[in-house]
């Protein structure tokens, strides 16, 4: 009886697309009107003229419908869409759309509807969006359409079809078709076909698709072909998850990389231990709050741009206290490792609770600019701009230090104050001041990456202690002294991690990776790639 | 002959010390339990608490000496050898809160309940028995320092690297114990207490007796430090801190030298977390933050390394520090705190303890040049 009354509307809806030109000349108000009386396959008919008018106007109406808000008032016979609000409905005209005051349900009459023409109801919105000018809802539509799976849609996906211009839109639609033919009664051969179609897609609507016709189909050849292609969907799915893990965890390496590679210069090329560069990182990022919000007062305008004033700022901020620090402090330590460590310690948690007491100990607010916010698809990797923009800039940082190392008069005597101190002195180099210089330049990178971590983690006084245990491993994972080691390292525990935390969980996952580097130290103490050298300790 | 031993190990200020403290052990429970609460001489139980409280960190302070100060080993992760020793005397305080829990389970702790266990998890079996606490209060913290100990030495890894690894260690164990899967109270830890050996926790009786307890676990960890640091093997550690590779090439076996003291060490934290836990009657994965352990290193750097009796003094004088301030002006405590650790390592390298040696040092150079 149902399939009956499905195959009647069915052909109620073909029958007004074959005269099309007419039903769209067909003017509105009287097809809404149909809606409103007679019996309810009266109703389902007029339903069906509507969904073939094609008239975006008219699915706010049927939506209403379904919903039970569609009224008609009685003293002149209006189609009026009402709203609750409060004890009264708010309602507006049906075609229209303008406010028509509000008033109560003692005035109007309600639209009865009842489910199957609820259902009808459905279907047919969906296929009237398949004809929206806007192909953006002809594609939403097209993808409701293959999630619900109705063999009801077939017709009008077909008409839709015919019509359409837009490949990609087209495609959509065909695998809509597809799904609503797995879902009818359509013989084996369409089937297969649209089997083959849906395991084209390939996504995890696919999979969902697959799976309920391989459970309810009776035809053991569709059966085994809707089972075999659910197989390779699933293997298709794994190899996408398995790249977007790659990608999150190249994302999350990057944020390593970028707080470990200050930290890389400090520890790798001069052996100290510094352990406020956390605090240098949040330094950075406070910087950028402070910029933002300069910004947000006097210049509005400059918002899209704050991270690029922002960025020269951190740098010098971070790097001139970094300066101090070493002019102040950790010259007199040389030598004497532990002891920085100590004294850098104690640093850290004074600069902490110099910011908590100017900033306030709770979140601060750091906006993304429009340039970073938003997301695109690449196949199923969903990929955010920040997290990408992040990527991008953590490896132009790393180049720029590279150049920086070898190009620079100034990486020059790093390098040869790094491997020959005394001989270096003895050249003419002023050790002192190279020391100093080093130690800013590593500080001002954290600001840097503290700018940039702004963007994804709560600008707090605690920031930079979330990071400074993880940029030791990836430091000594890397090997000391060597900035590609670093960078592989990075890498290497940012994607071990993302890997790891779908099976052991994030917080399991972050242990298991400390647990492998404190194994991997014991084989290998110097690192991944050890500088190889005469040195003793 | 043990006693002649471990006596012989002790200079004449250490004696002296050590005396002082079992001193304090005795004299304040008695004050505190016989002489009237309106007397001047009454001590009330909450000093007791907090001066039982500066005990166990001075014991832990003296471990984390031991390897640092005669063994140049700095770890820090001995905030994680204390919280273990917590952790097994936790459990065993918590089987024996029985069914008097909220849920009355006659069983399982209330968190179990709470999170749905069916049965006891296999690690606490044993847990209601006191010795059986007793024996792994010593033995989980020292399996943990033997592991990483044995990996690490065997390895050569050392200076920074070894500091850091064990900082890792226990910044994962906090992770962990935070994990509600872990069965051990997630990030609640253990807490409501009922009582000890039959004793109520709660009762003033039983705190002046954990006080004494705590001041005589000191001053046998002081006892035992000072019979390890002055004997023939003490002097080998001292060589192996100021020139490891010498003492290799003699042939003595460096590596062993450290993980005995490395072992000893942590299984003296563990017993002053033991005490440190009914004491103050709740253990949590807090205790596991890497600032804690690297907070007993200041205690140290503050009292003196290298010195038996500078670790206690730093202890006490910290912590009352910390007390004093984090009551009077909370906002002080941490500029004060991140102070004191460079105003250490810069200008008293010694310590409290090496400070009327320098200054003497320094007025006899004077001395000296003027004469000359």
């Amino acid at each position: 009886m149902l399939f009956l009354r499905q195959l009647a509307f069915l052909l109620s809806t073909l029958a007004s697309v074959l005269i099309a030109g007419t039903a769209f000349a067909a003017d509105l108000p009287a097809l809404v009107g149909g809606l409103t009386a007679g019996s309810f396959g009266d109703r389902e008919t007029a339903v069906g003229a509507l969904a073939a008018s094609g008239d975006a106007r008219a699915a706010p109406v049927l939506e209403a419908l379904a919903a039970g808000q569609l009224y008609v008032r009685k003293s002149d016979n209006a189609v009026l869409i009402g709203k609750p609000d409060g004890n009264q409905l708010a309602l507006t005209e049906a075609i229209t759309g303008k406010p028509a005051g509000s008033g109560s349900e003692a005035g109007l009459d309600r639209v009865r509807v009842n489910n199957r023409l609820r259902g009808i109801i459905e279907a047919a919105v969906g296929s009237l969006t398949l004809m929206s000018p806007d192909p953006r809802v002809r594609r939403g539509a097209a993808e409701a359409l293959f999630k619900r799976r109705d063999a009801s849609s077939l017709g009008a996906l077909d008409t839709a079809l015919a019509a359409e211009k837009d490949p990609r839109i087209k495609r959509s639609m065909s695998e809509a078709r597809a799904a609503s033919v797995l879902a009818s009664d359509a013989p084996t051969a369409q089937k297969l076909e649209a089997i083959a179609l849906v395991r084209a897609r390939a996504d995890r609507d696919s999979l969902g698709v697959l799976v309920a016709t391989a459970a309810s189909a009776t035809d053991p050849e569709v059966k085994a072909a809707a089972t075999a292609a659910a197989g390779a969907v699933r293997q298709t799915l794994a190899a996408w998850e398995a790249a977007q893990n790659v990608w999150y965890g190249i994302s999350l390496g990057s944020v390593l990389l970028l707080a470990a590679i200050g930290l890389a210069i400090t520890f790798g090329t001069m052996g100290v231990i510094n352990m406020a560069h956390g605090e240098m990182v949040m330094l950075g990022a406070y910087t950028t709050f402070v910029v933002q919000e300069l910004i947000r007062t006097s210049a509005p305008h400059l918002f899209d741009v704050s991270l690029l004033i922002a960025l020269p700022l951190a740098f010098v901020v971070a790097g001139g206290i970094g300066i101090l620090i070493e002019r102040g402090i950790i010259r007199f330590l040389y030598g004497r490792p532990l002891d920085t460590l100590l004294a850098t310690w104690g640093l850290s948690l004074v600069l902490q609770q110099a910011v908590r007491s100017i900033f306030g100990s709770s979140n601060r607010e750091v906006g993304a600019p429009s340039w970073m916010s938003g997301a695109f698809q690449l196949g199923q990797i969903n990929v955010t701009y920040g997290r990408l923009w992040i990527v991008v800039f953590s490896l132009m940082v790393f180049v720029a230090l590279i150049v920086v190392l070898r190009k620079t008069p100034l990486g020059l005597y790093m390098r040869a104050v790094t491997q020959n101190r005394p001989m270096a002195s003895a050249m003419g180099i002023r050790t002192p001041r190279v020391d100093a210089l080093t130690f800013g330049l590593g500080s001002g990178i954290a600001g840097l990456a503290g700018v940039a971590l702004s963007q994804i983690d709560n600008v707090s006084p605690n920031l930079g202690q979330g990071y400074i245990i993880d940029s030791f491993m990836v430091v000594v994972f890397g090997g000391v002294g060597n900035l590609f080691g670093t960078l592989i390292g990075a890498l290497t525990l940012g994607v071990v991690n993302k890997f790891l935390e779908p099976y052991a969980g994030a917080v399991l996952g972050k242990i298991l990776v400390l647990v492998f580097i404190i194994l991997f130290i014991q084989r290998r103490p110097r690192g991944l790639f050890a500088l190889k050298g005469r040195s003793v300790e | 002959m043990i006693t002649r031993f471990l006596w012989r190990g002790m200079d004449r200020n250490l004696r002296l010390f050590v005396l002082l403290v079992l001193a304090l052990g005795i004299a304040l429970p008695v004050l505190n339990q016989f002489v009237p609460p309106g007397s001047a001489l009454h001590v009330p139980s909450w000093v007791l608490q907090l001066v039982g409280k500066y005990l166990c960190y001075a014991l832990l302070a003296v471990a984390v000496d031991l390897i640092w100060g005669y063994c140049g080993i700095l770890s820090l992760g001995h905030g994680a050898f204390f919280a273990l020793g917590g952790y097994c005397m936790g459990m065993y305080l918590m089987r024996q809160i029985g069914s008097r829990g909220v849920y009355g389970n006659p069983l399982l702790p209330d968190f179990m309940v709470f999170l749905n266990y069916k049965e006891l998890p296999w690690f606490w079996y044993g847990f209601n028995h006191f010795w059986f606490a007793m024996i792994m209060v010593v033995v989980v913290p020292s399996l943990l320092a033997l592991a990483l100990g044995w990996f690490a030495f065997r390895s050569r890894v050392t200076g920074v690297y070894l500091s850091i690894i064990t900082q890792a260690m226990t910044f994962a164990l906090m992770l962990a114990f935070f994990r509600n899967d872990m069965g051990l109270g997630g990030n609640n830890g253990m807490t409501d207490f009922k009582e000890i050996l039959g004793f109520s926790v709660q009762a003033d009786g039983t705190r002046a007796v954990l006080y004494l307890v705590s001041a005589l676990a000191l001053a046998l960890g002081l006892v035992i430090s000072a019979a390890v640091v002055g004997s023939r093997f003490g002097k080998a550690l001292t060589a192996v801190r100021d020139a490891e590779s010498r003492m290799r090439f003699l042939g003595y076996r460096v590596e062993g030298y450290k993980l005995f003291v490395f072992v000893l060490s942590a299984a003296m934290a563990g017993v002053a977390g033991a005490i440190y836990v009914p004491l103050v009657g709740i253990i949590n994965p807090s205790e596991f933050s890497p600032a804690n352990s690297i907070e007993a290193v200041l205690w140290v750097a503050v009292g003196g390394r290298g010195t038996l009796i500078g670790p206690v003094i730093g202890a006490f004088i910290v912590n009352f520090g910390k007390t004093w301030l984090t009551g009077a002006l909370p906002e002080v405590w941490l500029f004060a705190l991140g102070a004191l650790f460079i105003v250490v390592t810069l200008l008293l390298p010694k310590g409290v303890v090496g400070l009327w040696g320098q200054i003497r040092a320094r007025s006899q150079a004077r001395k000296a040049r003027a004469s000359a």
